[in-house]
């Protein structure tokens, strides 16, 4: 691999030939965080306490300080997150390897299936269907579930709670099996608050991309944006959480490259 | 007429769990006895052995000729509402969660005035009654007028509910499903209308004749459990311990060895599954259990432990058996003990030899995986604690009571 | 053989220390203020006591001769009886006897307790063997549920209806409206009474007795020390108590008054048509009723027409309850047992604290008590004289 490349990258990049996607949503404490049952203890919000702001405080200078959970906004999940995955090497935001930070991404339309059902669940067929349009899923690569989601500014509508629990569109677990036994993909990311579907609780197993991902060792990226603006294929993913001491995961700023 | 119970939806998991309160616990010693016998499912009264008086509540004196001579003897329930009401207020916590409630006086044919709870198909009074003892969330007895004809669906009273672990609708966790009594408890639970039977299995590679057909059918979920090992309990607890209502432990290791015969190798074995598995789950899921046991119409409400009638006295030919199995009661007592404070009731099955492999020598009768399944839904849906299946258990239990000494020197031959 | 008349004993200084819904006072804060309540009332000091009878729920774990230590007495008469509303009736009785005999010269009975936030539960789950074993475990905590069964029972037996049960309980807020120390100081109307929310059925919020704490007492003495220390008094013109009567029958419905009434009126030389007032337990209205029966008011069974007939308040055909009674003055635990007699003092020696009977010379006092598994044990009454 020759130093051109790079440059020819960066060239690209300055010149416009390659687009850089933002795929964060902004951190802030409007926006929602996931919620358990009241008996489990909680993920802290996203909260900013300014420090000073060229004032009394500190004349000359301007800063906060923060507090989130790992788990808050456009966030990484690493397979220690789960107790599938406790056990697994490299297991944690300061093991996993840097390089699976940087890997091609695979964006499934659902948009149209999941405004008609928030409930919508995406299943081996649908990605068999994908693949007869745009190829096989490369290993590798992350799965990104486009439902447009991240479209929904009200909280309330992003949540989507009734007396039942969360409605979000997911993926069932045989989909997630298909993925990580039969196409050996890097993790799989949405657009909502979870990797898996808002009901995902009552499925069986629970919480099953939680389960297979991490238990296989795989990521998960949730609360993403502008999944919208990908090509189905080609696209370039980075997303590298914050190197936490035996993390379970962190907010990114997940970037995407991509060519017209 | 009792509505026929609607399957539960998932809980709210927003909302707060409601936690799990229980009816006043505290009893006198001589009342615990009418408990004891409801243990058991029956109703048993202060009969006086001088002159015949049945009482209640439970004296210490005959309340007719004053004779202290007062035995306990099962009593027939039949017998008259000649009053009823609806309680619409209670100042314990667990009642306020539960009324409005009925409560009836009763006069039973047998002389006596009780005040019961009232099934929701009893007629108004004056009308004809039967007159059960069953365990309330605390594990205390506590009477109830059902119909004098059974209705439609009179288990489905909330009340009665209280007092039992029906499985409908319930999710069920078999420990061990391989074998032929893992099986038939899995089935027995299907058919008993379980949402779910989670089934353990340990050694995946092993097969086991009848298995498959089991693992078809769609309440039927297997899952990996090998209790001998702590990493898997918790793996499985961490993934399902917070929906299981049921778990039944079917879990046995048995193989036929003396005191005398070489060797602790055999000895372990039996305690790894049958005292230290049960420990383990004990650890892994009893707290989840716990704190699930007042959530909907359908809480978790049980937990089944397979024992042995040898659990209450030993058979020397299968001794080390014997041992972890009176191991294995001792820890379930403590378990009922510590799971009483959520309402959770600890059944203790003790089967006389079960025809399976490991009895092979036994001679019969041997107690069929079948029947021990069937007893196991029984005792559930009836609210029984202590389950003797099967003429050998009840043979073994009687002589038990009588005599422990006795039936100790009679074992020494068999 | 005929019983010994109390010639020569009387009740006096009726007191009553006032009623609180909560109190972070004990037992022993109201005794002892009742307690001071008789000696000022009296103007003698605790040392001319001789004589003291006690009754309370929440002493625990004290008897009356814990008190004689905690309120510095030496008296040579002691009681203590835990018989709840029967306990004025059955006070008065044994006080009067051991006055009559010279075991005594001056007896303080009292009766009190605290009502702290959850002390009613407590006091429920524990009150009885019976209670514990074969009540409280079904959710009927106190006597709500025996009473609603009894109810319910005695309204299908006489055809008697809520509304007359109503009656009695407006009436009663009639009197409870003059009479300061009531709790419940707003007019109750039919509709109200009807209206309230069900606590068991048939029983309604107003069919029941709010707990609350306070105190009453009185004193028994001879005739001669009341005039000696210049007190007004009411003669005891009869007495009597019964407990678990009828043990046969399925379900309460007449209580010990049947077997005794007879004997009280003679021992009283009147009958109930000379009553000018009736003090009856009221914990809850049938029992009400049951007393008027079983007291020779009407024939058993005939309760419904006489509550037709007749009217309840102070001026009415027949004044029942004076004060308000428990039902709207409050229960204050064991001085629920004491409220009838301390009342029909004040009406028989003029000193009343609300309305008061016209020219009201004999006065009936019943009290009912102890709801040990699905009954009320303890009945007792008295007939009261104006001097």
């Amino acid at each position: 691999m020759s130093a051109a490349l790079l440059s020819e990258l960066a060239g690209a990049l300055a010149a416009g030939g390659v687009r850089v996607v933002d795929l964060s949503q902004t951190l802030s404490s409007r926006f929602p965080q996931i919620v358990l049952p009241p008996e489990f203890d909680q993920c802290a919000p996203f909260r900013v306490e300014e420090i000073s702001r060229y004032d009394e405080r500190g004349p000359g200078w301007y800063w906060n300080n923060l507090s989130f959970g790992e788990h808050t906004g456009t966030h990484f999940d690493a397979p220690v997150h789960w107790i599938s995955g406790r056990d697994l090497p490299n297991n944690t935001t300061d093991t996993m390897p840097p390089a699976s930070f940087i890997a091609p991404a695979c964006v499934i339309d659902c948009s149209a299936e999941s405004a008609r059902d928030a409930d919508f669940l995406l299943t081996a067929e649908h990605l068999r269907a994908w693949e007869n349009r745009h190829g096989k899923v490369p290993a590798g690569a992350w799965v990104l579930m486009r439902s447009d989601w991240s479209k929904r500014s009200d909280p309330v509508a992003y949540q989507n709670f009734d007396e039942t629990g969360q409605h979000t569109p997911g993926p069932d677990a045989r989909a997630v099996r298909f993925l990580v036994e039969e196409r050996d993909v890097l993790g799989f990311g949405t657009e909502t608050i979870g990797t898996d579907a808002g009901q995902a609780a009552q499925f069986r197993p629970p919480y099953p991309c939680h389960t297979f991902m991490h238990g296989a060792g795989r990521y998960g990226l949730q609360c993403l944006a502008n999944l919208d603006l990908l090509p189905p294929t080609g696209a370039v993913l980075i997303a590298a959480p914050l190197k936490i001491l035996r993390g379970s995961g962190s907010p990114v700023r997940a970037l995407a490259l991509a060519t017209d | 007429m009792t509505p026929a119970l609607i399957k539960p939806k998932p809980r709210n998991p927003v909302s707060a769990l409601r936690l799990p309160t229980l009816p006043p616990p505290a009893r006198s010693r001589s009342a615990l006895r009418l408990t004891a016998a409801a243990a058991e499912g029956r109703l048993e009264l202060q009969h006086c052995a001088d002159c015949g008086t049945v009482q209640y509540p439970s004296r210490s004196a005959c309340v007719t000729c004053l004779s202290h001579r007062l035995e306990w003897r099962e009593t027939n329930g039949a017998g008259e509402l000649i009053s009823g009401t609806v309680l619409h207020h209670s100042n314990e916590l667990y009642y306020r969660e539960r009324v409005p409630l009925r409560l009836g006086t009763v006069r039973l044919d047998a002389g006596p005035a009780l005040l019961v709870h009232l099934q929701g198909d009893c007629a108004a009074a004056p009308s004809r009654v039967r007159v059960s003892a069953h365990l309330d969330k605390s594990g205390q007895a506590v009477l109830i007028a059902l119909p004098a004809e059974d209705t439609a669906n009179m288990a489905d009273d909330p009340m009665l509910r209280e007092m039992t672990s029906d499985p409908k609708f319930r999710k069920v966790l078999v420990t061990d499903g391989k074998p032929a009594v893992g099986q038939a408890v899995a089935m027995a639970m299907v058919e008993a209308g379980a949402d779910i039977v989670w089934v353990g299995v340990a050694e995946p590679w092993k097969q086991a004749p009848g298995f498959d057909a089991l693992t078809k059918l769609k309440q039927i979920e297997i899952v990996p459990l090998d209790v001998t090992d702590e990493k898997s309990v918790e793996e499985l607890a961490g993934v399902i311990g917070g929906k299981v209502d049921i778990l039944i432990n079917t879990a046995e290791f048995h193989r036929t060895h003396t005191v005398v015969d070489r060797g602790t190798e055999t000895a372990r074995a039996e305690m790894e599954v049958n005292y230290l598995g049960l420990l383990r789950l004990a650890q892994a899921f009893g707290p989840a259990m716990r704190v699930r046991a007042a959530e909907g119409s359908a809480p978790a409400t049980a937990w089944v432990n397979l024992l042995s009638i040898h659990a209450l006295s030993a058979l020397p030919s299968h001794g080390t058996f014997s041992a972890t199995k009176a191991a294995a009661f001792a820890l379930s007592q403590n378990l009922r003990a510590e799971m009483r404070h959520a309402g959770i009731r600890v059944v203790n099955v003790f089967p006389g030899p079960i025809d399976d492999e490991w009895n092979q020598l036994v001679p019969p009768p041997k107690l069929a995986p079948v029947a021990l399944a069937e007893a196991i839904v029984a005792a559930l849906r009836d609210g029984i604690e202590d389950v003797y299946p099967g003429d050998v258990a009840q043979d073994i239990v009687t002589r038990f009571r009588e005599s422990a000494k006795v039936l100790e020197r009679e074992l020494w031959d068999q | 053989m005929s019983r010994a008349s109390y010639e020569g004993v009387v009740i006096a200084a009726p007191v009553t220390i006032p009623y609180v819904r909560y109190s972070t006072k004990d037992a022993h804060w109201f005794l002892g203020r009742v307690l001071a309540a008789l000696m000022k009332s009296a103007g003698i000091k605790k040392s001319r006591l001789d004589g003291l009878c006690v009754s309370s729920f929440t002493l625990f774990p004290d008897t009356a001769v814990g008190l004689t230590q905690h309120f510095g007495l030496s008296p040579r008469w002691l009681d203590h009886i835990p018989m709840g509303g029967a306990c004025g009736v059955v006070a008065l009785r044994r006080a009067a006897r051991a006055v009559q005999a010279g075991d005594a010269e001056i007896v303080a009975c009292i009766a009190g307790d605290t009502n702290h936030v959850d002390s009613f539960r407590q006091n429920l789950a524990n009150f009885s063997r019976f209670a514990r074993d074969a009540v409280y475990p079904f959710g009927a905590g106190g006597p709500n549920a025996s009473f609603a069964l009894l109810t319910s029972y005695y309204m299908n037996q006489c055809g008697i209806e809520a509304a007359d049960f109503g009656k009695l309980c407006v009436a009663q807020r009639d009197n409870a409206l003059m009479f300061p120390h009531a709790l419940f100081k707003k007019p109750l109307t039919l509709d109200d009474y009807l209206n309230a929310r069900p606590i068991a059925d048939p029983l309604k919020l107003f069919d029941c007795v709010m707990p609350c704490a306070g105190a009453e007492g009185f004193l028994v003495m001879t005739e001669a020390e009341a005039r000696r220390l210049d007190l007004s008094f009411a003669r005891i013109l009869g007495a009597i108590e019964r407990h678990n009567a009828f043990p046969d029958d399925p379900i309460q419905l007449r209580g010990g008054w049947t077997l005794d009434c007879d004997d009280l009126y003679a021992q009283a030389g009147v009958g109930a048509a000379d009553m000018d007032f009736v003090q009856v337990y009221d914990d809850y209205p049938v029992i009400e009723v049951m007393q008027l029966e079983d007291l020779g008011f009407c024939p058993k069974s005939e309760g419904v027409d006489f509550v037709r007939r007749n009217t309840f308040t102070v001026g009415g055909t027949l004044p029942l309850n004076t004060s308000g009674g428990q039902l709207s003055v409050g229960q204050a635990g064991a001085a629920g047992g004491y409220l009838g007699l301390t009342e029909a003092v004040r009406q028989l020696t003029g000193h009343t604290l609300g309305a008061k009977v016209e020219k009201a010379r004999r006065g009936l006092v019943s009290g009912f008590g102890m709801v040990n598994y699905d009954r009320g044990l303890c009945s007792g009454a008295a007939i009261l004289g104006a001097p």
